[in-house]
């Protein structure tokens, strides 16, 4: 009975695992803040629209080819010479631009919506992107952590975004879209965790031989415990020396680590524009990117 | 170059460098010189050289191109096949090490380059080459040299590229080769140079060709074929040539700033000297978005011709199929952000180009809704290319929906980069370019060599690779809802990932089977189909089909007057209708200027191939020896005049008369 | 019937109004082509533009549009180029006069004004060179270099034509096919020419505004 339902559940295929609520794995489509929020309810209406539209397609497809098949004896109306019909002509582009519409009116809110940070003074954490790993930079609290993100939860959170390597995304599934990570700009993205919990994040921009390592941990908690969080990191960690930067700029993966503190040129500021930190220059030629 | 002693481990070390000596490339490497000793043994064997020569390799004949490009064409597609295969076989599983990263790596990207301009390119100039000078009522195409030059360019750069396998290192940077992991801080090995290189010379092809259509199909159509008059395949190459001539320049440009950086350091795209990579992503998709458009345009007018010919029914709406296919080519070249909304445009950009995509979607449809209303009072046959063109509906219709969501500003925020993305461009891309290209080949397949391909065995092959393709391509964009990104080469354990994957790769190989399936029946065709005597071997509705198959070398004896759309299928109405039938009046034939064969093409393409090889590594002087030889090889046909050889009248109505075309 | 055949008359009695290289369908599909291929060379151009419009400002510690631009020198390749697009003019109206020796020497004239264009342009090349001015100083310089050089290369390339067309003109004299040569060497030449206002607009007296 059970392998029954499984056979068939794996014959249908697809259709099973759409028709089924999400399923646990499904990040996108369980979003743990607003952000995701924003970005499946519009998911939503395009894919509703959309469905409709695939739905009239495929039957008025199905009763063509079956009214109207090559078969001996069939009774339905031959007309070889129709050219056209130009109110059904002039109705193709109507009807979808009323459809485009449904989609279009949402997509423009939202693009305004999620463009702003809903905060005056955000928590900002700094973002770079290095082969192969992340560095966070809490400019806030003065530490800095590789490949695990701490952030505090019911709150927006301002990432300032950029890279001292290939291009990589930002890209924390559950708490909504991406950002890329690009070399010579700070882009800006905002994330919001309702509550405390745990997440991964990983990046879509391809940046070389391990990019598949480019997952990172992402852990929401309350703003008290933020704040202990990195005031105990102050205290235990070891500082990031200028030498320790130029070992993270080196082809290479690492584990979680955490600093008690970084030093400010890491990350391009305002007040003196983007310095290329580039140890890049010198560290090429005795890194072979082949392994 | 070191000097002579050292030259030889120099020269070893150069082609053969560590990471070109695993397994597979040794591997390769034997089947090549395998292969090409097999067959210079065959041709030497049967005296073939000569005739291949003459026959193929020195032709400017447009058919005859057209049929070298789909051999090209076909070869490509197995070898981006292979390299899915191994790209699904090494996700089947998480954490699984088929091939590691370093492989994988260069596997994408070579599938992703290879499938776009060494597969699906060749594809439609194949179409192009054979189609449409037949369709306009015309001898050949406008350049008929300039035409084989084209070819012998993609051929060599296409040879280039694959060579990069075995010799120095194949790139690993994506098809899309952002930088700065282009740049030489990021990646010293040749493989890049190998990308920019050969695309670049593939793209002066490219160029050439669609100049060469444009002006074939402006300057060149049958007498009283006014431009709505056309056939709809002819009006998809028009608008594809005027893409292509607006769509290279600019990745012209961003290839060879990429390639300064390598080779002339440049700071282009550096990320010292205040270079800047974004510039890069600019002009690639600037031309990246309307090089979608010229693969699937082509496909939309075989589907056209298709649709028409199997419903036996007019096609529906002929003037907004033309007003749409029209819209789609202006609008291509306003949607260009949609690939890198991520990038921090602002809203304000960001929002245009949403729009601007999601108006795309309302040419597109017009069409789908108009080839299935040419079903409607139809007579519907499920030949193999019908069976093509009804797969493309839900496939295309899903993908383009899909393509809709992606427009969606937000949505795409989540969706960048994700499997959703990998699974709606195959998904148009396939289902759209490549079931459209295949049911192309299968109808226009009698036209190039008299017989049709077996039908039974093409179902096959329909059936395997259109019904792997959903197993295939579907779970992929639930992959992407679950977060799995492109490009990893493996994926840990505990992503609920491993089902979906399994499924897709199994899905795979179900397409690799249809296509070794469509492979023997090229083969099995070859010997065993029936030649096709009427050359209309659809009862189609064009000019094409009303001379012999395959067509005489000069196409039409005399050229017909064509003043109505589907001509060829009024006249056969009106032969129906006891009217005396429009037949070769051995008087009106004149004689025929055909121009003549010439080595120039093939040697001005192995002259750019030196100068590229040369290039690749850094050899100064064998690029510059390839210059020279290029720019000597082009004065000297520069100062040639005789390119044409008359046929008499006679040869023309002996010719006319052995096909049986002659009236009385 | 007798209106097409009515017709073809009319359109021959037009076609004899057109210079020889347009009255032969041949040659005249080759402008065509040709016309479609300056097209694409425009985009290949306004493509180059738009990278240096990008980078103009991203000096990093190279020199400023200011200091690498001399007026002078550009304003002279501008007259020198601008000369040349006349007597090319001058070439082709004595083309239409059937006067070849006429052709030749207004041709080799414009060959050698080219030549002194692209002269220039090495000789202030070298100059900023020597001063470690190169294309990898700056994105600024690699963009000015390689849209300016990608010009300089476009007129050597004209060079080379024009002087195999000299010899061709010499042997063959003034045919329907080496009219349509020298016909669409002069659109090369001028649309060449209208490049490098564009260049002199935009990058030289656009350097010395910023």
């Amino acid at each position: 009975m059970r392998t029954w339902a499984k056979r068939v559940a794996l014959a249908l295929g697809l259709v099973a695992v759409m028709a089924g609520c999400g399923g646990p794995h499904a990040v996108v489509l369980n979003p743990a803040g607003p952000v995701g929020r924003i970005e499946l309810n519009l998911m939503d209406v395009a894919a509703v629209a959309m469905a409709a539209v695939i739905l009239f397609v495929l039957v008025l497809a199905t009763l063509a080819v079956v009214r109207f098949r090559d078969r001996k004896g069939n009774k339905a109306p031959y007309t070889p010479n129709v050219e056209g019909h130009k109110v059904l002509e002039v109705l193709w582009f109507i009807i979808p631009a009323l459809i485009l519409t449904i989609i279009g009116i949402p997509t423009v809110q939202d693009t305004y919506a999620l463009a702003k940070v809903p905060a005056k003074h955000p928590l900002v954490i700094d973002v770079t992107s290095l082969d192969w790993k992340w560095l966070f930079e809490y400019p806030g609290q003065k530490v800095a952590t590789v490949n695990q993100l701490v952030m505090p939860a019911g709150q927006p959170v301002l990432f300032k975004i950029t890279s001292d390597a290939p291009m990589n995304t930002f890209w924390i599934p559950q708490l909504g879209g991406m950002e890329y990570a690009m070399p010579g700009r700070v882009l800006p993205l905002w994330l919001e965790s309702y509550k405390p919990g745990a997440y991964w994040g990983h990046s879509g921009q391809f940046s070389g031989r391990e990019f598949e390592k480019m997952f990172f941990s992402v852990k929401a908690v309350t703003p008290t415990a933020f704040s202990a969080w990195a005031a105990n990191l102050r205290k235990t960690a070891p500082a990031m020396t200028v030498a320790d930067y130029h070992r993270l700029l080196q082809f290479t993966t690492v584990g979680h680590l955490s600093y008690s503190s970084y030093p400010a040129f890491t990350f391009p500021s305002v007040t003196h524009g983007f310095t290329l930190k580039g140890g890049m220059y010198l560290l090429m030629h005795n890194n072979p990117v082949h392994d | 170059m070191p000097a002579l002693p050292s030259f030889v481990p120099y020269l070893i070390h150069t082609l053969f460098p560590p990471w070109v000596r695993r397994p597979t490339e040794i591997g390769a490497e034997v089947m090549m010189v395998a292969g090409g000793a097999f067959i210079v043994y065959w041709l030497l064997k049967y005296k073939k050289l000569q005739w291949l020569w003459n026959e193929w390799l020195t032709t400017v004949d447009h058919k005859k191109i057209g049929i070298m490009y789909l051999v090209a064409a076909i070869i490509m597609l197995a070898r981006g096949g292979l390299d899915a295969l191994m790209l699904r076989t090494n996700l089947a599983l998480p954490t699984a090490h088929f091939i590691g990263a370093s492989e994988y790596n260069e596997v994408f990207t070579t599938h992703g380059t290879i499938m776009v301009f060494f597969m699906g390119m060749p594809l439609i100039f194949a179409l192009f080459n054979v189609v449409v000078p037949l369709q306009i009522g015309s001898r050949d195409v406008a350049f008929p040299r300039l035409n084989a030059i084209s070819f012998w360019l993609f051929a060599f750069a296409a040879a280039l590229f694959n060579l990069s396998f075995v010799v120095g290192g194949s790139p690993n940077a994506g098809w899309t080769a952002y930088p700065p992991l282009t740049e030489l801080a990021f990646n010293h090995t040749v493989g890049e140079n190998y990308y920019f290189i050969s695309l670049l010379m593939t793209g002066i092809g490219t160029t050439i060709t669609g100049i060469n259509f444009l002006v074939t199909i402006l300057r060149m159509r049958a007498p009283g074929m006014t431009l709505m008059k056309m056939p709809l395949f002819t009006w998809a190459t028009l608008n594809t040539s005027a893409l292509i001539l607006f769509a290279f320049p600019p990745f012209t440009i961003a290839l060879l700033e990429s390639l300064l950086d390598r080779l002339a350091a440049t700071s282009f795209f550096t990320l010292s000297h205040g270079g800047m990579p974004m510039m890069y992503v600019n002009l690639f998709w600037l031309f990246g978005h309307p090089e979608v458009y010229i693969l699937v345009l082509p496909a939309f007018g075989v589907f056209s011709e298709v649709v028409a010919t199997f419903s036996r029914k007019k096609l529906f709406g002929y003037p907004s199929m033309v007003l749409s296919m029209t819209a789609i080519m202006v609008l291509a070249y306003g949607t260009w952000v949609h690939h890198f909304f991520t990038m921090g445009a602002g809203p304000a950009v960001n929002v245009f180009f949403g729009l601007s995509t999601m108006l795309i979607a309302i040419p597109t449809g017009v069409k789908v809704f108009n080839w299935i209303l040419t079903m409607w009072g139809g007579r519907v046959q499920f030949t193999t290319p019908m069976l093509y063109f009804l797969a493309m509906i839900p496939t295309f219709v899903i993908g383009g929906a899909t393509g809709v969501m992606l427009g969606a500003v937000p949505a795409d925020y989540q969706f960048h980069n994700s499997y959703f993305v990998i699974a709606h461009f195959h998904e148009v891309l396939i289902g759209g370019t490549v079931f459209g290209l295949l049911a192309g080949v299968y109808y226009w397949w009698p036209k190039m060599f008299g017989y049709k391909l077996n039908d039974r065995q093409g179902k096959w092959a329909f059936w395997l690779f259109a019904g792997g393709f959903w197993p295939t391509f579907i779970p992929q964009y639930w992959l992407g809802l679950e977060g799995m990104t492109r490009r990893m080469y493996t994926y840990p354990l505990g992503m609920g990932w491993h089902t979906l994957n399994v499924i897709s790769t199994i899905g795979g190989f179900i397409m690799g089977a249809g296509f070794l399936v469509l492979a023997a029946n090229v083969l099995y065709s070859r010997r065993h189909q029936e030649k096709d005597l009427t050359g209309d071997a659809w009862d189609g509705r064009t000019l094409e089909w009303s001379i012999p198959s395959p067509a005489p070398e000069y196409n039409f004896a005399v050229i017909p007057t064509v003043d109505e759309r589907d001509w060829w299928w009024q006249e056969k109405e009106r032969r129906r209708q006891g009217e005396k039938p429009v037949v070769v009046k051995p008087e009106e034939i004149r004689p025929i200027a055909i121009p003549k064969n010439t080595p120039v093409p093939i040697l001005l393409g192995a002259a750019f191939f030196m100068g590229a090889f040369g290039l690749v590594f850094s050899w100064w002087d064998i690029a510059l020896a390839g210059l020279v030889a290029v720019f000597s090889i082009l004065i000297y046909s520069w100062f040639q005049y005789d390119h044409y050889r008359i046929l008499s009248a006679g040869e023309v109505r002996e010719s006319e008369e052995l096909l049986g075309r002659l009236g009385a | 019937m007798s209106s097409r055949a009515l017709d073809d008359k009319a359109q021959k009695l037009q076609l004899a109004e057109l210079p020889p290289e347009f009255q032969d369908q041949e040659e005249s599909i080759k402008i065509t082509g040709f016309w479609l291929f300056i097209v694409t060379d425009v985009l290949i151009f306004a493509s180059l533009f738009a990278t240096y419009a990008v980078f103009v400002n991203r000096i990093a510690s190279g020199p400023t549009p200011a200091q690498v631009f001399q007026l002078n020198t550009a304003l002279i390749e501008t007259l020198i180029l601008l000369t040349s697009s006349f007597t090319i003019g001058i070439a082709i109206w004595a083309m239409r006069q059937n006067r070849q020796r006429m052709v030749l020497a207004w041709l080799a004239l414009t060959a050698a004004l080219g030549m002194a264009f692209v002269s220039i342009e090495l000789v202030e090349f070298a100059g900023d060179v020597a001063v470690g001015w190169g294309w990898h100083t700056s994105a600024f310089l690699s963009s000015f270099f390689l849209l300016v050089a990608a010009h300089g290369t476009h007129v050597t390339m004209g060079i080379i034509w024009a002087v195999a067309l000299l010899f061709q003109l010499r042997k063959r004299g003034l045919t329907t096919v080496t009219r349509r040569k020298l016909y669409t060497f002069s659109l090369y030449w001028h649309f060449l020419d209208i490049m490098w206002v564009f260049i002199f607009t935009v990058v030289y007296l656009g350097g010395r505004l910023i």
